[in-house]
């Protein structure tokens, strides 16, 4: 709040000039008339579309195979070498393949947050069934769960944790994924607002469309979190203060 | 069986004091349960006491004959069982038989292999060579009705305490599960996560989930080591008494002597892969540290000592090992 009263006083006052930021309520105004054009909403809902598709899609991928690789050592050998080769190849530099082969449709920007959402779900799925600890897993021979049960009552949960730290590095991903490649290639979306409001020097616009990424990307983080506090309850490093069960010993 | 053999000798040198001598000290004594602490320091006779005391529960015999009849415990037949780890032989051909529903306890240094010989009891590895039967159907693979207390509780973490309990159960509600936390003393905490439970109701946990089952066979082992000497006291008579109530053959791995001789009907010393001792704990329940508690206590301390060093200034310095 007080940054942004400060901003609007020295963007009003003439010590911040118009043309290198504008101020906050220049902002406002851009976006209101946006809204009411309907174009913002649009614009939004393009974007986030695109980011959910692609994650579910990255996430449901990664997810399976690291499952796999964890459970099957011949699957891990199968897989995870050619994985951990790609994975050190920046998704980013594919932009020029994936036009070429997509063009600048929808597709093309799904894959590519297909792809930068898939590694670090694959890696902190793998890393989630790895970790856990074995002695759970003898107890589990002992008490003779197996297949289905086996997979529900300890691997999911034990690899959640790990999987869930996956999620939300690849929600970071996928809106940074996304940024760039509708700045690149677009015809909808808030890249592609930023983008043509740069055309015709709206600075506002930019600055709004920053601005919206700001809060979709927290709004990402939020509900990762509200995720792990949710699922992982049961351990004392992510229950809530408020639920008070985390602080009984 | 050369198992039996060498109980019958371990039982005979506890009578070394001879039949008169005994009586003698009894009547000069007015029975062992007279003092512990003035009992204890009368070292060189202490083997007397215990002569007296099997005499005084002459009884238990036919007492443990008819509850034997009756349990659900599993008769474990081993023999010739032997495991090897690349090229080291933990455990040379062990024959071993214990009888339904009997409590044994076998101790030994760390690394003698005693731990190896319950998890091929339990199913989980195969032994080299030999062979294990439970009831007289050979063992391979866990067996329906074997469960294991292990020295780390091993509950779920992400399941509340009843819920744990319940994948000890086949099929069976929530109130079961809660049921058999009360068995243990835990119904309050049916819906406290495992994080927030201490050490020893943890394990108690796991104990009620390992007789949730209904186990013909129940293996633990070391599940007292890592607790604390008040809670541990608790957990024994807990064992103890739920043994009694259900019957059930119980086998435990200690490396505590005293916890051995306070829970077992039988003490198995395993040294270097074999079977060095097998001594039969002829004392009424529940176990009073008195005289004839501390004679069975030296004397298998006095046999994984005596092979090494010079026992006596190491008997000084505590009883575990």
């Amino acid at each position: 709040m007080l940054v942004l009263a400060l901003w609007q006083l020295l963007g009003q006052y003439g010590a911040i000039s118009s043309r290198t930021l504008p101020t906050p309520l220049r902002v406002a105004e851009a976006g209101i008339a946006l809204a009411y054009s309907g174009e913002l909403f649009q614009y939004i809902w393009s974007s986030s579309r695109r980011a959910l598709l692609g994650f579910l899609i990255g996430g449901g991928i990664g997810f399976g195979l690291g499952l796999l690789s964890g459970l099957s050592r011949s699957a891990f050998r199968l897989l995870d070498s050619s994985v951990q080769m790609v994975r050190n190849v920046p998704h980013l530099a594919l932009i020029p393949l994936v036009i070429l082969w997509f063009g600048i449709g929808e597709t093309a920007k799904i894959f590519l947050v297909v792809l930068g959402v898939f590694f670090p779900i694959y890696l902190n799925t793998l890393h989630g069934i790895r970790s856990i600890d074995p002695g759970l897993l003898e107890m589990a021979r002992v008490y003779k769960l197996r297949g289905f049960s086996l997979y529900r009552e300890v691997i999911l949960p034990g690899a959640m944790a790990s999987v869930l730290v996956g999620v939300r590095y690849a929600l970071g991903l996928m809106w940074l994924t996304l940024i760039v490649s509708e700045t690149i290639s677009a015809n909808s979306g808030i890249g592609y607002m930023a983008m043509n409001a740069r055309e015709f020097m709206r600075l506002d616009i930019v600055v709004l469309a920053i601005l919206l990424y700001a809060v979709l990307g927290k709004l990402s983080d939020t509900a990762a979190r509200l995720l792990e506090q949710r699922l992982l309850a049961w351990n004392p490093n992510y229950s809530t203060p408020e639920s008070g069960e985390g602080k009984a010993a | 069986m050369s198992v039996r053999i060498g109980e019958r000798k371990q039982a005979g040198r506890a009578r070394i004091g001879g039949e008169a001598a005994g009586a003698e000290e009894a009547k000069q004594q007015g029975g062992p349960e007279s003092g512990g602490w003035q009992g204890n320091r009368r070292d060189p006779r202490r083997e007397n006491d215990v002569q007296t005391a099997s005499k005084k529960y002459g009884s238990r015999d036919e007492y443990d004959e008819s509850r034997r009849l009756l349990s659900r415990g599993k008769r474990l037949v081993i023999s010739g069982a032997s495991k090897k780890f690349g090229g080291k032989e933990v455990l040379k051909g062990i024959e071993l038989e214990i009888p339904a529903g009997q409590f044994v306890a076998v101790v030994g240094r760390s690394g003698c292999g005693k731990s190896t010989l319950l998890r091929l009891i339990a199913g989980l590895d195969e032994p080299s060579s030999g062979s294990l039967s439970l009831d007289g159907s050979a063992i391979s693979g866990i067996g329906e009705s074997t469960r294991m207390l292990f020295q780390d509780a091993r509950l779920l973490p992400w399941k509340r305490a009843a819920d744990n309990v319940r994948i000890g159960m086949r099929r069976g509600s929530r109130e079961d599960a809660v049921d058999a936390l009360a068995l243990v003393g835990l119904r309050g905490r049916a819906d406290e996560w495992p994080g927030v439970l201490s050490g020893g109701q943890r394990q108690r946990v796991a104990l009620a989930r390992a007789l949730a089952g209904q186990p013909g066979l129940l293996l633990l082992d070391e599940p007292l080591g890592a607790l604390d000497a008040l809670t541990r006291i608790e957990m024994q008579r807990l064992i103890e008494r739920l043994w009694e109530e259900q019957g059930f053959t119980a086998v435990l791995v200690t490396h505590d002597v005293s916890e051995a001789v306070a829970l077992a009907d039988r003490v198995i010393l395993v040294e270097d892969g074999v079977i060095s001792l097998d001594v039969e704990i002829r004392l009424a329940r529940p176990r009073e540290r008195d005289s004839a508690f501390a004679h069975y206590e030296k004397l298998i301390l006095d046999r994984i000592l005596g092979g090494e060093e010079g026992s006596e200034r190491l008997r000084a310095t505590g009883y575990s090992i």
